[in-house]
């Protein structure tokens, strides 16, 4: 067996696509099924066991599902709706997870958004899907006409409990993956992210209770209540509980995305599932383990590293949504951050002073840093700048910017000073430039 | 941010065509009555599949439609990377994927095909029918380096892939999207060992089954009210 994690405890079984994607499939595959059973049940029930389930939400936070959804009033109140709002503004550089699901299971995701939506006592659910996934959009638009088409959601449903799900779709704005931006985007403004509180449960999509959610997170819902909190949370170690998809691109033999107990050992991983590390293990340099935001950690770090949330944080990085970016030996490191630096230039939405001048500015530095044409002083500098911007925006974006640069500076400071000492050397000296223009 | 500016040359109006029209209100449905505002993005999605781009005369031609102020649907326009306000090739755009992960397997070098087969970025060629541009993360790491051309992603390429799709767009033929090195989607290439359990797709799952941890039917007295 490869990895930890038997086929008979994979939630996401058509995640290569390889099976019928339709609704057909996706019930001979266990979706859909007892669903009326756990709605029945009640809103309490589902929260419940939720939590206990050790749900941590899939979208980068972790943040305990079953407690967010129990945030939500518990009665609807002064004819305000309540809504349910999918993130599936999948933009994190390395996570390409929900993208699968949502074009080969989709109907994992509208039986959890039907879940979802009756534990917060919600009759409408917009998934907000990034606006490049084209086909990605025709496709859950396709599955959920099904759903539609059988009974299974809408008015008077087979399932008991009055449920529109809609489609909207983004313009190519990473900052809409913030759940306050995204709220703004789906409002049709701008998506520059709204100060909190008031938090989304108490004023969110049209000054509404609204709780936003992952599409990975949603999309699990259903398979945990149909095979019990218990058998969730018998994965991984305390605290990091569960199956998730990791999704490990760059320098492995094969990239993929894959489904694996939490807690699996990095080693088993990359070996188990992607072929190892291009030109074997002892190639590996460096590992951003959890998508673009997240420091980067050394190769010496990764012998016997569990994937999980709480391992990653005390090596100061983080699983955020389990995007593995694997470099090895050849890679210029301070080229490959330079060039996230200038992502977050360009995703920045411009609100907040320090995100929109600092991102540019790191960028810049980074660019002479990746050269080498900086000078040594400046790395302080930089390093300052970053804790600036870092905790003084709205969003996370500051600290997304800054943390890849702080990252990069506590492994692998001497390479780029190497980097910089080796571009004088080949220079004329300073003092000469001085001679020739006095002469 | 990136600094966008609305094209210098602009049409003197703009019709939405039938077709267009008719997904737009599909679109406008989706929301509660007082907020059409929702539907600007797909709207201006859906004028740019018609036109090929946005003009200025779309954006009042939404605004009024939607019964909000210009200046807000001028600001979404640009604030969004996704809308293009300068025409586009009219047989291939390609968005080429230029951040981290495609660029450690190789986005440099589709750059340069790009550069010396289309020209220079953001330009259209000398006929018209290409231009390119680098995007950022298009979410379509695990089948690096990739690139979206007319809105589907062709993944998994390399310089001579990439030469080839280019040379049958300008043949006039459609090169078929996904992966070009024979990968169904994100699986490891002819390597999977994950979900070959055969009873996962028997129908055995479909069978009735027993939620468990069900609270007994005569004490479920909480059950939230409906709204």
């Amino acid at each position: 067996m490869v990895g930890i994690l038997e086929d008979k405890d994979r939630i996401f079984t058509n995640l290569y696509g390889l099976h019928d994607w339709g609704l057909e499939g996706a019930k001979t595959r266990g979706c859909w099924n007892g669903v009326k059973d756990m709605l029945d049940a009640g809103s309490g029930w589902i929260i419940e066991n939720l939590k206990a389930s050790g749900m941590r939400g899939r979208g980068g936070a972790g943040f305990p599902t079953g407690l967010k959804w129990s945030f939500m009033p518990k009665e609807v109140k002064d004819g305000r709706p309540h809504y349910l709002v999918v993130n599936a503004d999948e933009s994190e550089p390395g996570t390409c997870k929900d993208r699968e699901i949502m074009r080969h299971d989709p109907h994992l995701l509208i039986e959890g958004c039907m879940i979802a939506s009756r534990s917060m006592l919600a009759h409408a659910c917009y998934i907000y899907i990034r606006g490049e996934y084209v086909q990605e959009r025709e496709r859950l638009e396709a599955a959920i006409k099904q759903a539609y088409e059988a009974k299974l959601i809408g008015k008077n449903n087979v399932n008991g409990w009055d449920f529109d799900c809609h489609v909207h779709h983004g313009g190519g704005a990473y900052i809409c993956g913030e759940e306050t931006a995204l709220l703004e985007s789906l409002e049709g403004k701008k998506g520059q992210p709204r100060l909190k509180p008031p938090f989304p449960a108490g004023a969110g999509l049209y000054g509404m209770p609204t709780t936003v959610n992952n599409v990975e997170s949603i999309a699990a819902a259903g398979t945990i209540l149909r095979r019990g909190a218990g058998w969730f949370a018998g994965f991984g170690r305390p605290n990091n509980l569960g199956t998730k998809l990791f999704c490990v691109s760059g320098h492995v033999n094969l990239p993929c995305n894959v489904e694996e107990a939490m807690s699996i050992p990095f080693r088993k991983l990359i070996e188990d599932h992607c072929g190892g590390v291009r030109g074997g293990w002892g190639n590996l340099k460096a590992v951003i383990p959890g998508g673009a935001s997240v420091p980067m950690i050394p190769a010496s770090a990764c012998e016997d590293l569990p994937m999980d949330f709480d391992a990653l944080r005390e090596l100061k990085s983080g699983l955020g949504t389990a995007a593995v970016i694997v470099m090895d030996k050849d890679t210029d490191l301070v080229r490959a951050i330079a060039r996230l630096s200038y992502f977050y230039k360009h995703e920045s939405c411009g609100q907040c002073t320090p995100c929109r001048e600092g991102t540019g500015w790191m960028w810049r530095v980074m660019e002479r840093m990746a050269t080498g044409e900086a000078e040594m002083k400046e790395i302080d500098t930089l390093l300052d700048v970053t804790t600036q911007v870092e905790g003084h925006t709205i969003c996370a974006l500051g600290d997304a910017a800054a943390w890849p640069i702080q990252g990069l500076f506590r492994h692998f400071r001497g390479e780029v000073e190497d980097r910089i000492t080796s571009y004088r050397a080949g220079k004329p000296h300073v003092a000469g430039h001085t001679l020739v223009a006095a002469e | 941010m990136s600094v966008r500016r609305l094209a210098k040359d602009q049409p003197d109006s703009f019709d939405f065509s039938k077709d267009t029209l008719k997904k737009a209100q599909w679109w406008i449905a989706k929301y509660p009555d007082n907020r059409k505002q929702s539907a600007v993005i797909p709207l201006l999605w859906l004028v740019q599949k018609q036109e090929g781009w946005v003009s200025e005369p779309s954006l009042r031609v939404i605004a009024e439609m939607l019964g909000m102020p210009v200046i807000r649907v001028l600001e979404v326009a640009t604030f969004y990377t996704m809308f293009q306000l300068s025409p586009v090739g009219r047989v291939a755009f390609v968005q080429l994927c230029g951040t981290t992960p495609c660029m450690l397997r190789g986005a440099n070098d589709l750059n340069s095909v790009l550069k010396k087969k289309i020209g220079e970025p953001h330009h259209l060629s000398k006929d018209g029918n290409f231009s390119w541009e680098e995007v950022e993360c298009l979410g379509a790491c695990c089948n690096a380096p990739m690139a979206a051309i007319n809105d589907y992603y062709y993944e998994d390429l390399t310089p001579q892939l990439l030469t080839q799709i280019l040379d049958d767009f300008a043949a006039g033929k459609s090169p078929k999207p996904g992966s070009h090195i024979g990968r169904k989607s994100s699986e490891p290439k002819d390597a999977v060992h994950t979900l070959t359990d055969p009873k996962l797709y028997d129908g055995s799952a479909a069978k009735k089954i027993v939620i468990p941890n069900l609270p007994p039917k005569e004490t479920n007295p909480k059950k939230a009210p409906a709204a």
